[in-house]
């Protein structure tokens, strides 16, 4: 067992490290939240796992962690892209920006 | 009704937290998921509580999650190669899409969702409309970018929740 927990203590870590060198390759904070969201989830799932795994009395606390990263992590995201979007801040390069479309006609309020 | 369901709620939460069988911590956590109920118990429970009763709405529960599961792995390899990839190959924007489901509960599954799966944020929810920042952005039309975001999860949350 100690053996699989460290193998999904650097699985974890791997990820982390990703979603570290997203931040600093993504043009702008859009972008730069989604490197940010999805790697650091996966990174501290497989980071509590490994702890799991190598001491199986944490199991179900564990199992909550996880449950609450999952239930509040897209939230907080959600919640600081939405304030940086009523700041003003553009998107760098953009097909298409609905958000602001509809906020200049008024469906949504500024 | 809705005290004793959302008694027996928070009685898991606790006893998933102590992980312990000891009966101190057993008459300790009925005795404060009891009080907590009294207090919070119609928001923990709902409007409906039979609704937690139904077995199809826990059966679409599971097969949501084993398909949750899915989505945030293809959401994970997917962002990753993203970020190793020379060029990075990135064509992001914010399109908006419709969703059917009405409950508050619902919409808020559906935007936590949509924020854990490949290459998606919710930016807002307005009425029946989510804005979603797209980093690859597939189609610019409402019909293209529901069908690829909102569909997969929907028919799971229309069962479960509606």
């Amino acid at each position: 067992m100690k053996i699989v927990g460290e193998i999904f203590l650097i699985i974890g870590s791997l990820f982390l490290f990703l979603s570290a060198l997203g931040l600093l390759r993504m043009p702008d904070v859009y972008n730069r939240m989604q490197a940010g969201t999805k790697g650091t989830t996966f990174g501290a799932f497989f980071s509590i796992l490994g702890v799991m795994a190598m001491r199986p009395e944490w199991f179900l606390k564990g199992l909550s962690i996880i449950i609450f990263i999952l239930l509040t992590n897209p939230l907080s995201s959600h919640a600081l892209l939405r304030a940086t979007h009523r700041l003003g801040v553009p998107l760098a390069k953009k097909a298409i920006d609905a958000y602001a479309e509809d906020k200049e006609k008024g469906i949504v309020e500024k | 009704m809705r005290l004793l369901l959302s008694t027996l709620v928070l009685f898991l939460l606790w006893m998933m937290f102590v992980a312990s069988l000891d009966p101190q911590e057993i008459v300790t956590g009925l005795f404060v998921a009891f009080f907590t109920s009294l207090i919070t118990g119609s928001v923990i429970a709902g409007k409906e509580p039979l609704k937690w009763l139904s077995p199809k709405r826990w059966f679409y529960f599971f097969l949501f999650a084993l398909y949750f599961i899915k989505e945030l792995t293809l959401a994970n390899l997917d962002v990753a190669y993203r970020v190793i990839h020379p060029r990075l190959p990135i064509n992001p924007g914010i399109v908006r899409v419709k969703t059917k489901l009405k409950t508050p509960i619902a919409k808020l599954v559906l935007a936590n969702s949509i924020t854990m799966t490949p290459g998606t944020i919710t930016v807002d929810v307005h009425g029946d409309t989510l804005y979603i920042h797209w980093i690859d952005v597939k189609g610019k039309d409402v019909e293209t970018a529901t069908k690829n975001i909102v569909e997969g999860f929907e028919k799971y949350l229309e069962v479960i929740f509606e």
